[in-house]
């Protein structure tokens, strides 16, 4: 496929994974922020043209991940009102909240429908008049323009009986977060590409101008990864710490100027919980003032019994960066993709998820590598 | 979740294109990206174009690994 097949090229890749050998650097940790980043590292094999030097570390990129049970719960109790359709991504469906999924909830009647996109749920809004249809809205700055533009297609039709109940999250107050947060150590980040699409690259600069740290803005096949760590290296070795932007076909400095006036149109920076992270200052967004109307959470009365969390799930410190799935006594023991017991094995996009689908190869690579 | 996917427009009507991806058309939003023409790439995310590929930029990226690579290999 055009703009896949040329950045999967098998030589270019070796060339640059003996540029990468080759740099005398000391011992780092680069994090690369965007779950569909840990996938494409994995999927991949990314890690075997690394030397021991370089790690990857993953970090709170997963949207379904971070979102806290609390929320999911709510979920639940919104759908579980009898004239309420509940529609969402698929990847919620199966993650656990503190008594139970959405999925399960489904299977006990409640009226859960999967989408691909939102339009798709303003459609169902559409078809079914005399229901309530709430969007679950799950994802960062590359989705959030998406409900934004869906919230303003249900204002210009006038669609009175669609609603939104946001989970959508900020970028780079998270990363400001887990910089300011104990025992992360973090030498470079390999920033996510399709969320600075819409962002572009100065909502980074904080990143290297004040915490000193280099943030290369890659693209997810395999040459974006491994050019995107070269040029991370070339930062790090020549002591300079600035924005570069690897995914040039994508992303522009100012982002898409366009998406970021319809999110400021009908969103408001607020404060939002993140699993593993806890409250972060304008990491979320609510609906703004004249948007009101679509608010699922001022709509309907949403009664939920105290959150609480599962034992021994790791998942927080996972998404911080500072333990990996293999230290938790959980991992691929009690908690399988089969039967997740924390959201990280959930989500495809998971850390715990891709550690067990390609984990025990990478391992067996790691092996094998050259020293 | 953040997963977008590279789709050539095969037709613009309004703000909704059909493009093609993996070798089928589909529906999509040009709503973020009114601009666009037929026979532009798109990246798509979620039943939404969220950006326009530069063709210029991925060649000239293509270019500079393959420089990179042919200066490692000799």
């Amino acid at each position: 496929m055009r703009f896949i097949d040329e950045f999967r090229n098998s030589a270019v890749a070796h060339g640059l994974a003996v540029r990468i050998r080759k740099k005398q650097v000391r011992p780092v940790n680069l994090m690369e922020v965007c779950g569909t980043h840990t996938v494409a590292i994995f999927k991949h094999g990314i890690r075997q043209f690394l030397p021991e030097k370089v790690s990857l570390l993953s970090g709170p990129g997963c949207p379904v991940c971070v979102t806290p049970n609390a929320d999911i719960d709510k979920a639940i109790a919104l759908a579980q009102n009898g004239g309420v359709i509940l529609t969402t991504f698929g990847d919620m469906m199966t993650v656990p909240g503190s008594y139970s999924s959405l999925h399960q909830a489904n299977a006990a009647g409640a009226d859960i429908r999967v989408v691909y996109s939102v339009l798709d749920a303003l459609r169902i809004a559409q078809d079914n008049p005399h229901r309530s249809v709430v969007f679950l809205g799950v994802g960062f700055e590359t989705t959030a323009p998406t409900t934004a533009s869906a919230i303003l297609e249900a204002e210009r039709l006038g669609i009175e009986n669609f609603f939104f109940l946001s989970v959508h999250k900020l970028i780079p107050p998270a990363m400001r977060a887990l910089l300011d947060s104990d025992g992360v150590r973090i030498d470079g980040f390999i920033c996510p590409g399709h969320v600075s699409t819409i962002i572009g690259s100065h909502p980074y600069e904080f990143i290297a101008k004040e915490y000193g740290i280099p943030c290369v803005i890659a693209g997810f096949e395999p040459l974006d990864i491994l050019q995107a760590i070269d040029m991370l290296l070339v930062q790090v070795t020549t002591q300079e710490a600035r924005v570069d932007i690897q995914y040039r076909r994508a992303v522009r400095k100012e982002g898409n100027p366009l998406a970021l006036r319809y999110m400021d149109k009908v969103f408001e920076v607020t404060k939002s919980t993140w699993r593993g992270i806890g409250p972060i200052p304008g990491s979320g967004l609510r609906l703004r003032q004249g948007y009101e109307r679509f608010d699922a959470e001022s709509a309907f009365q949403i009664v939920t019994r105290p959150p609480r969390e599962a034992k021994g799930c790791r998942c927080g410190e996972i998404l911080r960066g500072v333990c990996i799935p293999s230290d938790c006594r959980l991992f691929a023991k009690a908690c399988t993709p089969e039967h997740p017991v924390g959201p990280c094995m959930v989500s495809t996009e998971g850390t715990c998820s891709a550690w067990y689908l390609y984990g025990q190869e990478d391992k067996a690579l790691s092996q094998l590598r050259e020293p | 979740m953040c997963l977008a996917v590279p789709s050539r427009v095969l037709q613009i009507d309004g703000l909704k294109a059909l493009v093609e991806l993996g070798g089928l058309a589909r529906q999509a939003s040009i709503m973020l990206v009114p601009d666009i023409q037929v026979g532009d790439y798109v990246l798509l995310h979620a039943g939404f174009a969220i950006q326009k590929l530069d063709e210029r930029e991925a060649e000239e990226t293509i270019r500079l690994l393959a420089e990179i690579a042919e200066g490692e290999q000799t």
